[in-house]
């Protein structure tokens, strides 16, 4: 007996009276779909702009002064002086104002929560509510570069200063590409078989299709004078202490390693996942028909990761895809527009709602159990103690990742912490001298590609300074 | 209901929208199109002796702006390069089977009386309500020594539009080119050579582009180009002031004027006749959009008319030219500051960069709280107007009268004009 939508919200709380029991099978399959309506539902989610409807779009812009996009935008780009470019088919020149600021300008263009960010702030949403569509436009200018396949940036003369970079992702990709055109060597140590991060680990296959993330990671390295080393964990193969004394200076862009736990009995019964390693095998699974997904999926969380992993069960063929959140919408770190995606794309997000328990049959999940929260008058949560149960064959975790301090914390070369994370100043030095940081693993970083790629390129600048004084 | 109809110079039409002499009326196929669109008249595409023109293929180029085709439009065909005679018995059908509409025939034969005298005499017999004399065409015939070769020499236009007079009954109207010095010149000539109408304007010498690949003119007739004759909306503004001089030309005073320049809507066509114009004549607008906007035009121009009470074309035709001044009739006291409704502003900022980088820096960019925030500083604002145009938003930035209890005084009264007559 399975109950679905509307029949497990009414059974539900008969269920727990009868402490499960009634039988209900776990049905997790792969192949839910065709591989045609799998090809289509992980197809480019924002096919990119023609020459023609680009040049429309551009000339919306109204090329403001001080512009409030530019200022939204964590790198800083120069949002008027590069639409402005798209617009008189100096594309060349649009692009390289994007890529000067913002190496992954590309990716960012792709995966950036454009709504809060320039959109959100450009002036044509003040007036009329719609945008000039800048992350599409920056799309359109990076690609046209990009497919000329020209490195548009050079190489200063050589400092013969050596920099270790740990991590290729965003902010350790970003550092190198700044240290090598300003003639430093970098090495880059990487944990994972494959660079790019988060870009090539975590973000939906359709806002990155066609294997992007690599071409973009060689576009970057294109420049020269970058070394990838995978296979390598800080911790594990790699010593602070020795990347120390081995160069000049160090930059540790590590990410986030764990996952955050629930805290309830039952967490690692079979059927239940961790979003973000889901996403992983998803991206790295060339043949989506291999990929098992539950009838019924329930995922905790309210960030990006729990959009994603939601609308790409739904995607894969799931078909009851339900969030649940322990606030309200407002509270959800996923944009307005994420949300809105996730439930046209049938997913169901209820919120108010806080995991108390996992009820598992032969072993696996079949039910999660919630508890109903208010939100007191201090902003504290609080459960009501009124109880539901979601059926659910597979249950994904999504509230969240946390840095590991260990391979930092636990040597002789020892970094201060800061909420749980790297601690650096201004200019991303941490603790330790001609040690810097930047991305996921610092203090106060919003964990978005754009920020890490900030990051990357400020302590670069940082860091040369620091080698021109050593 | 507005009443559309007008008498132009002794050419009725039902409405004062008419297809101006230019490859949309080129032969009856197109024209009775037209008419079944609606359009009140036609000129028809211009006639000359035969043999017929030769035309060269590429013909059009244009210029477009933030994506919006067409916005300048320019041609290199010649006039009719079809057989005379089967342009006559086409027009003699066609005026035979719509008895409504304005047809006029547009002419161009070389500068001599006799080929005159022999086509306006073929003309008359197809019941053509009237000619035009085609001395605007600036390219291919003015290098025969017709089209704009006549119309840039006063002299010519009065001469020929005397012979047109004298050797036919029918209404002649003189289409006069822009591409001379003084509009007046010509329209003044066409006046004394008793002209019963002027339409204006035929189109300006242009490039629109160069084709930076082929480093040559567009449009390319195998790698070259020729200057070819501007049109589109780019030219309604140029029009404008040219049918104003006209109408406010004591020589010219009382001429009908058909308006032509960039004429594709209802607005526009109103505007050419608050200048004076009796008729109007489209062409670009349809060869972008087909004969189907006419439909616009003629509810648009009613439903405005209807709005503002005016009965006939002639209850504000003129309206605007009283108000059409030289510059120094104008109120030296008229003072204008520019306000800025903080509610609607939007933030761009250009308002305070186009004021402080090109014109008089009177308006502030500060931030308020992170904020920002743009203010006029009253005393440096001259009211110029720049603001008002450059910012996105309508209304947003208006200028406010400002000059209290002080009389009209033009710049001859003004005592800081050196030559004033107020000048002690």
């Amino acid at each position: 007996m399975v109950f679905q939508g509307h029949e497990a919200a009414i059974f539900a709380p008969l269920f727990s009276n009868m402490n499960m029991g009634v039988r209900v099978m776990s049905d997790i399959a792969a192949g839910r779909l065709s591989g045609e309506e799998l090809a289509e539902n992980f197809a480019d989610i924002h096919p990119p702009l023609d020459a023609k409807s680009a040049h429309i779009e551009a000339s919306r812009c109204y090329f403001c002064y001080d512009a409030p996009c530019m200022e939204a935008c964590p790198t800083g780009i120069d949002i008027p002086s590069f639409i402005r470019k798209i617009s008189t088919d100096n594309v060349r020149g649009s692009a390289i104002d994007i890529l000067e600021e913002n190496i992954m300008g590309g990716a960012c263009a792709r995966v950036c929560p454009t709504e809060v960010l320039c959109e959100g702030a450009c002036v044509r949403t003040a007036q009329e509510g719609k945008p000039v569509t800048i992350g599409a436009l920056q799309r359109f200018a990076t690609d046209w570069l990009m497919e000329k396949g020209e490195q548009p940036f050079t190489r200063a003369a050589t400092t013969g200063k050596k920099v270790a970079i740990i991590g290729a992702g965003p902010a350790g990709l970003s550092a190198a590409h700044r240290l090598s055109q300003l003639g430093h060597d970098c090495e880059v140590f990487e944990a994972l078989p494959k660079s790019g991060g988060l870009n090539e680990y975590g973000i939906a296959d359709y806002k990155v299709v066609d294997n992007f993330a690599q071409k973009e990671v060689e576009f970057i390295l294109g420049l020269g004078g970058i070394t990838v080393h995978h296979g390598k964990k800080l911790g594990q193969e790699l010593a602070l202490g020795t990347l120390r004394n081995d160069f000049d200076a160090v930059f540790i862009g590590s990410g986030l390693g764990a996952v955050q736990a629930l805290a309830l009995e039952g967490e690692n019964i079979e059927g239940v996942f961790n979003a973000v390693d889901y996403i992983a095998d998803l991206r790295q699974t060339p043949d989506k028909s291999k990929l098992p997904i539950g009838r019924r999926v329930v995922i905790i969380g309210g960030g990006s990761t729990a959009i994603d992993i939601a609308v790409k069960s739904k995607r894969l063929g799931a078909e009851d895809v339900t969030i649940v959140y322990r606030r309200g919408a407002d509270a959800m770190s996923a944009t307005a527009v994420e949300q809105k995606f996730a439930q046209t794309n049938g997913v169901k997000i209820k919120h108010w709602m806080q995991p108390v328990g996992i009820v598992s049959d032969n072993g696996a999940v079949s039910a999660v159990e919630f508890e109903y929260t208010k939100q007191g008058s201090d902003g504290k949560l609080t459960g009501t103690g009124e109880k539901t149960i979601l059926p659910a064959d597979m249950l994904f975790k999504a509230i969240g990742q946390v840095f590991v301090p260990d391979p930092v914390s636990g040597t002789a070369a020892q970094l201060e912490l800061k909420g749980g994370r790297i601690a650096v100043d201004e200019r991303y030095a941490t603790s330790l001298d001609g040690v810097y940081a930047g991305g996921d693993c610092i203090d106060g970083n919003v964990g978005l590609t754009v920020a890490a790629v900030q990051d990357g390129k400020k302590a670069a600048l940082a860091i040369n300074d620091y080698l021109a004084k050593k | 209901m507005a009443d559309l109809s007008y008498n132009f110079a002794g050419i009725k039409s039902p409405n004062p929208f008419w297809l101006a002499s230019a490859p949309p009326t080129d032969k009856e196929y197109n024209v009775v199109r037209a008419f079944e669109a609606g359009w009140g008249g036609v000129v028809w595409k211009t006639l000359g002796e035969d043999p017929p023109v030769v035309n060269v293929s590429s013909r059009y180029g244009a210029v477009q702006l933030n994506g919006q085709r067409m916005m300048g439009f320019s041609n290199i065909e010649l006039i009719t390069d079809r057989p005379l005679d089967v342009n006559l018995e086409e027009i003699a059908r066609v005026k035979k089977n719509w008895p409504d509409r304005a047809v006029v025939v547009s002419l161009m034969v070389p500068c001599e009386e006799e080929p005159w005298k022999r086509i306006l005499r073929e003309v008359e017999d197809t019941g053509a309500d009237g000619v035009e004399l085609n001395f605007g065409c600036p390219h291919g015939m003015s290098e025969r020594g017709m089209g704009s070769a006549v119309g840039q020499v006063p002299e010519y236009v009065e001469m020929v539009t005397r012979w047109c007079k004298e050797h036919s009954d029918l209404p002649v109207i003189v289409k006069l080119t822009p591409n001379i010095t003084d509009i007046r010149t010509a329209a003044r000539a066409a006046v004394r050579g008793g002209a019963d109408a002027v339409s204006l304007i035929n189109t300006i010498n242009s490039i629109v582009s160069v084709d930076l690949d082929v480093m040559a003119p567009t449009p390319i007739v195998d790698g070259k180009g020729a200057h070819a004759g501007y049109c589109g909306p780019a030219v309604k503004h140029i029009a404008l002031n040219m049918v104003a001089e006209i109408a406010r030309d004591p020589e010219c005073r009382g001429i009908p004027v058909s308006g032509i320049g960039g004429i594709a809507n209802w607005r526009d066509g109103a505007e050419f006749m608050a200048l004076g114009c009796g008729s109007v004549q489209v062409c670009t607008a349809a060869m972008h959009y087909g004969f189907r906007i006419v439909d616009d035009m003629i509810t648009g121009l009613s439903n405005w008319m209807d709005e503002k009470g005016y009965r006939t074309i002639d209850d504000f035709r003129s309206m605007a030219v009283p108000n059409v001044a030289n510059w120094n009739e104008l109120n030296m006291n008229y003072d204008i500051k520019a306000r800025i409704n903080q509610d609607s502003c939007i933030k761009c900022g250009l308002c305070h960069i186009t004021c402080e980088d090109t014109s008089h820096q009177a308006i502030t960019a500060t931030r308020v709280e992170g904020a920002r925030l743009y203010e006029v500083v009253d005393k440096e604002c001259v009211g110029c107007n720049l603001c008002m145009l450059a910012c996105p938003v309508d209304n947003c930035i208006t200028m406010e009268r400002v000059d209290k209890d002080k009389p009209y005084m033009n710049w001859n009264q003004d005592p800081r004009n050196p030559f004033s007559t107020a000048a002690e």
